[in-house]
């Protein structure tokens, strides 16, 4: 009778307090973004509760060139900030000379920290990515990051239960991305606030471990703070071996115990939905929400006939975007194109871009920031990056990059950029910058054409 | 920080719909310690680009009206910042993300999740109007009008007594002892291995 969520809710549960749990955590991953919270503890002198599950990481602020001198002080400054903290309190950490450097949501997984079963925090929105594993990960904010450090548990509202099935087979170039803009341009931004959505159903078994961390990842874009899929035997096959995955015995009895991370048959759901692939097409946002989405082959909306409450906000959103109603999105200039962040930085991601770039040239400059200097590495090993640069486009280190901009990787103002990340919020990616969310396959086509194009036809007579 | 119990003060009316993170604070301010002070960030580059924008046609406002989704994006606590050091005590919305409302009670900041927000817009337009929020009644009276608002027992009374979490966790130091040495030596496999 219980979901995934009520069973992973009820193993980290140290009590119950007026609708609040008091929460374990299992692993806690923090990032320069996180000097508030450091900043808080010192205030009050507390020290870390426990280092040995605490993990640094620089990825926000992580330059992706010129690594041995950074020229931007604000940067420098936001770098060794973490650095102190990290040593200043025993916490291990991934910085910017480690080759295991990357995007927290893209290392943490590649460790071996993320396991299927365990209670994974981070002052990042999409922390919900380590649910791809059957986990409980969500973001927090630095008043809760410091509660974490110093006590190792947090306290949290149980949300409600969501479903969101997807069954069928998807078409050609159609992806996890393409999923989750689908099911957020149907339930909107907030679709899923307050639920923890469970993502289910034959299209979701049939994904990679690469593609279920980019549907899990998106969640956050439709209101869920959590997204989780239960683990099953592609799961078990990623996580094995991993550097800190367990080993021998321990992993014997995580298996056995993995075994049970599932919801019920006749678990209900406080909401449950269910799409169906065939409607699902490769998808791009032309608005400044994630929600304001369309299938590549489909006419921006004219505000006239949306419902009052939409139209404002697509006038709105169309004239930033410097966009005309009714227009086909297919076609439309962009600048540059953008390929990397924990939404889609990961090898699965980088090989269906290549697929498209090959022997091809870009007729716009792009950005390419791997996931991780891992994923960077095995990209090189496959000859991928071989591709992008004869393409013509740029490839570089790992971190956040042009995804939030804070490592001065910035889109100009007006400039229109095809991007495989997860927010077209207003100035996300540099003031006045137009974003376009699509998945790297599609971010490669319009690469390749200079324009929102559909992919498909690029890839006929390609593997 | 500081409890309260009521606030009175001046509405007015941002007339958005998803006024997402990024908005209330861009990511280039977010180095900035915050003794600095975020104030000058909040909602920085819709201000730049709007002459007659609401907060500087009412400077002393201290109570925000917008519309559905307010704060849904990132987790930066730095966009609760930005409005409680801006002044800004209240926020009242059809909806909140769920991050930004709990960061928000952690930081003195009401969130007001209620349907009748988008009337309260209409009454208030393009003013500023006296406006007054008690927490112990969850009443709100604004624009003449008065209304009860719903608030968890949890947030209602951080918000009045200003309670810092990590205070009130420590009281419970033995049960977690407990749990943390029970699940080792239940699940040694969820500590890392190497």
């Amino acid at each position: 009778m219980a979901t995934l969520l009520d069973k992973l809710w009820a193993a980290h549960e140290i009590k119950a307090e007026h609708g609040q749990s008091l929460l374990w955590v299992d692993r806690h991953l923090v990032h320069e973004g996180s000097h508030h919270a450091f900043a808080k503890l010192a205030e009050r002198g507390l020290e870390v509760a426990e280092p040995e599950l605490t993990f640094g990481v620089a990825d926000h602020y992580a330059p992706t060139r010129n690594r041995d001198r950074i020229d931007n002080p604000q940067v420098a400054v936001m770098l060794e900030r973490l650095e102190a903290n990290c040593t200043r309190h025993g916490i291990r950490l991934f910085g910017l000379r480690d080759p295991r450097q990357g995007i927290v949501h893209v290392i943490g997984p590649e460790q071996g920290l993320t396991l299927p079963g365990l209670l994974i925090n981070c002052g990042d929105s999409h922390t919900s990515t380590h649910g791809a594993f059957g986990a409980l990960g969500f973001g927090i904010g630095a008043t809760q990051v410091a509660h974490v450090l110093a006590t190792q548990t947090v306290w949290q509202a149980k949300p409600r239960s969501m479903r969101i099935r997807f069954e069928g087979e998807p078409g050609v170039a159609v992806t996890a991305k393409d999923m989750a803009l689908h099911w957020i341009s149907q339930l909107g931004t907030g679709g899923a606030t307050g639920h923890a959505v469970e993502y289910a159903g034959s299209a979701v078994r049939a994904l990679s471990m690469e593609g279920r961390m980019t549907l899990c990842n998106l969640s956050i874009e439709g209101g869920a703070r959590f997204g989780m899929v239960a683990p099953d035997a592609v799961t078990l096959a990623y996580v094995k071996g991993r550097p800190m995955a367990p080993l021998g015995t321990d992993w014997d009895a995580a298996e056995a115990y993995w075994q049970t991370l599932h919801s019920d048959t006749d678990a209900s759901f406080d909401r449950d939905v269910s799409f169906d692939m065939a409607e699902v097409a490769p998808t791009v946002t032309w608005g400044t929400t994630p929600d304001q989405a369309l299938p590549i082959g489909a006419s921006l909306p004219d505000p006239a006939r949306l419902d009052p409450e939409q139209a404002e906000a697509a006038r709105d959103a169309m004239a930033y975007m410097g966009l005309t109603p009714g227009r086909p999105l297919e076609g439309t200039p962009v600048d540059q194109v953008f390929l990397g962040s924990c939404t889609n930085g990961r090898i699965d991601d980088l090989r269906a871009a290549a697929a498209v770039l090959q022997g091809r040239k870009a007729k716009v400059p792009g950005l390419v920031s791997p996931g991780s200097m891992l994923v960077k590495q095995q990209a090189e090993q496959e000859g991928l990056d071989k591709v992008f640069i004869e393409a013509g486009l740029e490839w570089t280190g790992s971190g956040c990059s042009m995804c939030v901009g804070m490592n001065g990787d910035l889109v100009g103002p007006g400039k229109r950029c095809a991007s495989s990340t997860n927010r077209n919020f207003r100035g996300r990616q540099g003031k006045g910058a137009r974003t376009h969310l699509m998945s790297p396959a599609m971010v490669a086509a319009a690469a390749v054409t200079g324009t929102l194009t559909d992919v498909r036809p690029l890839l006929e007579g390609r593997g | 920080m500081a409890g309260w119990t009521t606030h009175e003060g001046e509405a007015v009316v941002l007339d958005r719909r998803d006024v997402d993170t990024d908005q209330l604070i861009p990511a280039r301010f977010m180095s900035a310690s915050r003794a600095e002070g975020y104030g000058r960030f909040l909602l920085h580059d819709l201000r730049e680009d709007d002459a007659d924008f609401p907060l500087d046609r009412h400077p002393g406002a201290s109570m925000l009206v917008a519309g559905p989704n307010f704060g849904c994006g990132s987790s930066r606590e730095a966009a609760v910042y930005a409005l409680v050091d801006a002044g800004i005590r209240v926020v009242v919305a059809e909806s909140f993300a769920d991050i930004f409302a709990g960061n928000a009670v952690n930081n003195g900041l009401l969130p007001v999740a209620t349907p009748e927000a988008a009337a309260l817009r209409a009454a208030i337009g393009q003013g500023a109007v006296p406006a007054r929020v008690d927490l112990a009644s969850r009443r709100l009276s604004v624009a003449g009008q008065e209304l009860n608002f719903a608030l968890s027992e949890t947030a209602q009374a951080k918000l009045m007594n200003g309670w810092d979490d990590i205070d009130l966790t420590r009281a419970h130091a033995g049960d977690i002892r407990n749990f943390r040495d029970r699940r080792k030596a239940d699940h040694a496999w969820a500590w890392p291995s190497a």
